[in-house]
This record gives C-alpha cells, structure tokens and sequence, in this order.
C-alpha cells in the first residue's frame, strides 16, 4: 500500500528517544520516518501539514485499554476504541483480554487483530489472558498468542490470587520476552468496597478498600519477580505505598515495570462526593498523599509508563446507586489533556519527559515498534497543541462510553493530528 | 412555597444546627395529635405520598405511615421484594412512573448508600430518606435527638455514646452529625473490625471497651447486632459479644451516673443489650417509638412548604 509522503512543516520536533527537541520539518515516507529536523524540502504530491506552535511527538502508545469487543458491542467495539485513540493522539493501544469471551487463545488474538486492522484507525495489538478464562487456574497459552501478535499477557480486571500461578506464568513468559502485566489487588481484602478507604467512604457509607489491597499483591508480585527473573508489570499503580514497594524493587535490579494512569495523578476520593458514579474505578481514587506520591513517582521514573485503563460502560449501568455500578472510565481521549494539565502545567513533567511516559517507555517496554523518530522508524507520530483549551464534553467523544469525571472541565492541551503508519488517522477540526 | 429544609431529607450531616432544632421544635406541638381520639389534622389534605421500600422495615415504615395518615395525606405503599442489590435503573424507573402518576412525596428506603439522593436528584417530588445503605436514616437521627432533648432540655455538653456495628449503621452516622450539630460530644464504642477505620476524623471519640464508654456517657445509642456480621466474620461470636460488648446492668451499674439507653430497634434481647436493661428505668426506647411519629409529621409538615410558624407557635407558648 503506498501512502502520500506527509512533510509536518515547522513544528517543535520532541522526541527523547533521539534526544531531539527543536523546531523543525518531520517527513514520512512509505509508513516511515525519512527525515527529522531543519527545513525539508516539499516532494511532489505531498501533504503538508502546518505545525507552527505544535509539539510533534512518536505516537502515543496506551499499553491499558479495554475494548469491550468481543462481547459488549454495545459499550465499545474495537473500532470506535481505536478511533477513540486516535482522537486521543494515542497512535496505538493494547486491548485486555477481559473481554466475552476472553481472549486467551491464538484464535482470539487474532480476532482482535483482524478488527483492529479493519479500523483503519489506530493499532491495536492483543494482550493474551495469563489464565483460561481468566479463571485463575491454568496458563492460557503464551507461545501460541504471543505466535499470533499478542504483545504481554494479563488478568486485568481480575487479580491473580494464586501466587503459584503467578510465578509459572513470569517463568514461562520468559521464553517469549513479554510482560506480566497485573492488576494488583488482593479481593479479600477489597470485597464489595466500592472507593477508597478512609473518610469519605466513613461518611458516605461506602464499603472502603484500602490501599493495603493494591500493595500487598504489589509486593507480592515484585518478590516473585525477583524469584522468577520475570518481567512483572504493576497495572495502574494508585498509591503512596505501591509506589515505595516499587522503588525498592527496582533500587534491586528487580524486573519491575509500572504505569499510572491520568486520573489517579489528578483526582482524589473527594471526587466520589455526592456518589459520584463516573469517579468510580479500580483501583479507587485516593487521598491528594497518594496522588502527589505517584506523580512523583512519574517524574523520576519509578513508574514507567502513563496509561489510560479506559473502561467504557453503559449509560444505564453507570447511572445507579453507587454501590451498584460498574468500575470504570473512559480515558482515551483525555489522557493527554489531563496529563498535561496535570502534570506538565503544573510542572511536574517536561513535555519531553511526558512523551517518553507515554511514547518512548512503553515502546521500549512491551517491545512495540513506534515510540521513536527515528529515520525508518514507523511513522506514527502525534501532534497536539499543548497550549489549547478545551471543554471536556462526553457527547463528543468517539468511544461510545460517556462516563469522565472530567465532563465539563476546562482542560488544557489537544490533539491536532495523529498518523498511523504514515496515514492521517484523525485531523483536529 | 419553599421548604425550610429545602426539596429533600436525604441526610443530617448537611442540614444547619437551626434547621435541625426547626424539625424538633415543630415535632413537639406534633406530638399532641397522637394523643387525642381523633388522631387526624387536614394539614396535607390532597397530598399524595408514597412509600417506597426496597428492603424490609416494620417500625420505619409505620411510623411513617401513621405520620402521612395523621396529617391526612393519601399513601400508597410499594414493597419491592427484590434483592437489596436493586440497581439504580429500576428504582430511577420506578420512581419515575410513580411521579407520572402525580404524586407530591417519595419516602424511600433503600439498601445502597446514596440511592435516596439519587432519587432525589431525578423526580421533582421532595424524598424522604428512610435509610439509604449505610449512610444515613435521617428521621432515626431526629427521633433520637428529641427523646434525648425532651429529657435533657439541650444536648449542649451532654456526652452520647453509639455502641456496637458502626461499620454498617446508617443510624450511628446520622447520630453523629445530628448531635453534634445540637453540641453534645459523641463516642462510638465496638470491635475494631466494626467501627470505620476513619471514625476518629468524624470528630467522634473511639472507646475499645464498653466499660470505659459507660463511665464516660450520659446515654448510650445501642446499635442492633446482626446475625449477619458473625457470619460475615466481623466478630467471632454473639455469645461473646454480648460477653464481652453487652450493655449489661451489672455494667451499667457501675455507672458514675445515670444513663439514658437508647435503640433504634429492633433488639437482639441478650446480644447487644440485655432484657432488663431494655426494659429498665432508664430505657427510652419507646419513647424513641413515640418522638419517631411525631419528627416523621414535622418532616412531611415543612417539607411540604408549611412555615415554621408552629415551631415558632409552640416555642412562644411554652
């Protein structure tokens, strides 16, 4: 497939991964990256694109995302996700294998695959399930998914209780060179909680799960890591004490890996107040401690990655008596509004740094092509306005999930355009 | 005409010391009406209310219903067998079909923390919370500062201890607001596994011994004990609770002073509290029952838009 050359004309070119920031021409080529910096010429035919006052970045990668496909169309399908992400300067998400039925086979993976491709939108690459069924029993098959283009492997959305069946599956996964990505929650301890535990959820009466529920199975995982040799990745880290439990692993040389996602580095459990239904998510939203903790955590690398945990629900669903609705928010298309805002404007991260939590780092981490400029490199690159206000509206948003604690804020930073493989995926208006 | 209370009663914790004594103060002239042998004024002539319970009651749902009847509004009861998991949706829909029908109230009780103010926020009908969840029983919490105000006169400086499931009780935190709000100082006492973990951030002192509660208050707010909670495994067993958290004569007898003993009921006899303690001298347990009719009328009088005038009536004549 041959694909118009796209010369990005003059915009501030950062790229952490070449060590590049200055303003200057970026031409793709044949889905690559052909040139970076100074002024290039203007080939014949090709599309240029204004990117005067825009940061031009390697696309954007979210290694956490839930699709909802197959099984609930109605929520999301994986075509309205990766136009979604599109629209969120995400150039390529990994879909959990949550999914009905769940995607813990080759077969499954590549249905996932097939769908992404279809979108012609943003890549999507398959996270294989670690257990049938995501039951907790037995590995799913890692070699044959990995075979199919699965790129890490995880229970998301369940906690792997079995701390046998963790360690086999960061042993076995060694073979293939593919995260363990886990969701970290011991569900003893977090049973029918709903927020967070402390105040709020004393006032409120809500069933509390504490933050010993998230470190525990942190901890956990990062001493069978070190038992292993594995690669652990820690899904959507939420706390002060996960964050210390993850920097004494990694100050060991333990093969620990984590992400945070944007809105447990912007919203505390005061966001619950009045039942708030679209503040409510697993892990919970925590106390202004914890978020200044894993913002922190961001800024010195201790966690890796930014990701998104975007979790679409139904209206319906979410419009219950707390207690009663699901986990979950959307988050493609706001996590680098709210990230910027956050945490660049606040100046806790560089633009520079930003790019590499959410390019560079989970490139390199799940083994993903992209996440870089350099010349050959895929040519998925994000531009986006950092300066750019905007009002967050949820009748906008491309993913059919409409609950964001962010609905009518004003959020600085926007997506201007996103490429995938040298093709225009999503043009801002 | 506009409530003092505004649309609903969903809660204590934000009502205004002035509008919580306006409820009392409007309950007291109330409570005549039950004493006489036509126990009926017109004042909600016309009104019609439902009462819309989601989980079992007995003495709430009666109470309330002797409140509408006595002030001669048209009820209708609606029982919803169903699980307490009842999801949002269908009580919203339910709701909604109830207001279609043209009603005025919405008493509601329901086994989510938050599904009264959910109501609320989605009819036009002013709600009444009879229990949401754990969170709050707001006319429990009225009902108990008026038995301990008609005994006490003011609640200012008076020392009342909540005792046993904290943890699930949506009496104990509309307790705590209410009488903190009139200026009384307020303990929980319980097993640890039994009280919030943020319970002392309430403004609340926390006693891990019943004996040290009881040298402490000038009444006790004894708390039902479930069966469910040992099953649940907050507490090893009944029989020790009640060993070793029981409100018990011979503890109370070491009381430095007299003390009121309350309980939203109903009561495990031999669990929480023991027979003769219930039934003792300083039980105001029914006149718990009694003050529940009368807080449950002023309520449904102010809500209703009437003025404050008969609290002012009857504070003026007292």
């Amino acid at each position: 497939m041959t694909v118009r050359d796209v010369v990005l004309a003059g915009g501030r070119v950062v790229d952490p991964s070449t060590g590049v920031d200055a303003v200057g021409d970026v031409l793709l080529r044949d889905g690559k990256v052909e040139a970076v910096g100074g002024t290039l010429g203007r080939p014949d035919g090709a599309e240029v694109i204004d990117c005067a006052g825009l940061v031009v970045a390697p696309g954007f990668i979210d290694v956490h995302c839930h699709l909802r496909e197959p099984g609930r169309e109605d929520v999301e399908t994986i075509a309205t996700g990766a136009r979604a992400a599109a629209a969120g300067g995400i150039t390529a998400v990994c879909a959990m294998p949550n999914t009905d039925t769940v995607t813990d086979n080759q077969a499954a993976v590549g249905f996932v695959l097939k769908q992404g491709r279809a979108a012609e939108a943003s890549r999507v690459y398959p996270i294989g399930a670690i257990s049938i069924g995501q039951n907790g029993e037995r590995l799913a098959e890692f070699g044959e998914m990995v075979g199919a283009g699965a790129v890490a492997v995880s229970d998301d959305g369940r906690p792997v209780v079995s701390s046998q069946l963790m360690r086999t599956a960061l042993e076995y996964a060694r073979a293939f060179n593919i995260p363990v990505a886990d969701h970290c929650e011991d569900p003893t301890l977090s049973a029918g909680g709903a927020m967070n535990e402390g105040i709020v959820s004393a006032r409120l009466g809500l069933r509390g799960i504490p933050c010993e529920a998230e470190e525990i199975m942190a901890i956990r995982d990062i001493l069978l890591a070190k038992l292993t040799g594995g690669h652990v990745h820690l899904c959507h880290m939420s706390t002060k004490g996960s964050v210390e439990l993850i920097r004494w692993g990694k100050d060991r040389g333990i093969r620990v890996t984590a992400e945070a996602c944007p809105h447990h580095l912007s919203l505390t459990e005061d966001s619950v107040e009045g039942y708030n239904t679209n503040a409510k998510m697993n892990p919970p939203l925590r106390t202004a401690v914890d978020v200044e903790a894993v913002r922190d955590a961001v800024r010195d690398g201790t966690i890796d990655v930014l990701a998104t945990d975007h979790a679409p629900h139904h209206h319906d669903e979410k419009q219950s008596a707390f207690a009663d609705a699901p986990n979950g928010i959307v988050g493609l298309e706001t996590a680098l509004a709210v990230n910027i805002t956050w945490l660049v404007k606040t100046g806790v991260l560089s633009v520079g740094t930003l790019i590499d939590r959410m390019s560079c780092a989970p490139a390199k981490l799940f083994s993903l092509p992209g996440g870089t400029l350099a010349r050959g490199a895929l040519a998925d690159v994000t531009v986006f306005d950092p300066g750019k206000e905007w009002v967050v509206d949820p009748a906008a948003f491309r993913t059919k999930g409409r609950s964001t604690p962010y609905a009518g804020m004003t959020l600085t930073g926007r997506t201007a355009c996103t490429i995938v493989g040298g093709r225009v995926v999503f043009r801002a208006s | 005409m506009t409530s003092p209370l505004g649309k609903d009663l969903l809660g204590l914790e934000h009502l205004s010391a002035e509008q919580i004594s306006l409820i009392l103060d409007t309950a007291v002239p109330l409570k005549a009406i039950s004493e006489r042998t036509i126990k009926k004024v017109p004042t909600l002539r016309g009104a019609t209310i439902v009462n819309l319970f989601f989980e079992a009651s007995t003495r709430t749902r009666i109470s309330f219903e002797f409140a509408e009847k006595r002030m001669s509004a048209d009820t209708v009861n609606v029982a919803s067998a169903g699980s307490s998991i009842q999801k949002g949706e269908t009580l919203v829909d339910t709701a909604r079909n109830l207001e279609a029908m043209k009603i005025d109230m919405v008493v509601v009780r329901h086994g989510s923390s938050g599904a009264a103010r959910f109501l609320a926020e989605r009819i036009e009908s002013n709600v009444i919370n009879a229990g949401d969840g754990t969170h709050e029983h707001p006319t429990q919490g009225l009902l108990d500062l008026l038995t301990l105000r008609d005994r006490w006169g003011s609640l200012a400086g008076r020392r009342v201890c909540i005792c046993g499931d904290v943890l699930h009780s949506r009496v104990a935190r509309s307790n705590i607001w209410g009488l903190q709000k009139l200026g009384a100082e307020v303990a929980v006492c319980g097993p640890r596994s039994l009280l919030p973990r943020a319970i002392a951030e309430m403004g609340v002192i926390v006693f891990d011994r019943i004996e040290a509660a009881i040298e402490w208050a000038d009444a006790l707010n004894v708390l039902r004990l479930q069966l469910e909670r040992m099953l649940g495994g907050y507490i090893p067993s009944l029989r020790e609770y009640n060993r070793v958290f029981g409100v018990t004569s011979e503890r109370l007898g070491r009381a430095p002073r007299d003390i009121l003993i309350l309980h939203p009921g109903p009561m495990n006899r031999g669990v929480e509290i023991d027979s003769d303690v219930a039934d003792g001298p300083h039980s105001v347990i029914l006149d718990q029952v009694t003050n529940g009719v009368a807080v449950r009328m002023a309520v449904l009088y102010l809500l209703a838009g009437n003025s404050p005038q008969l609290a002012e009536a009857a504070k003026g004549g007292a």
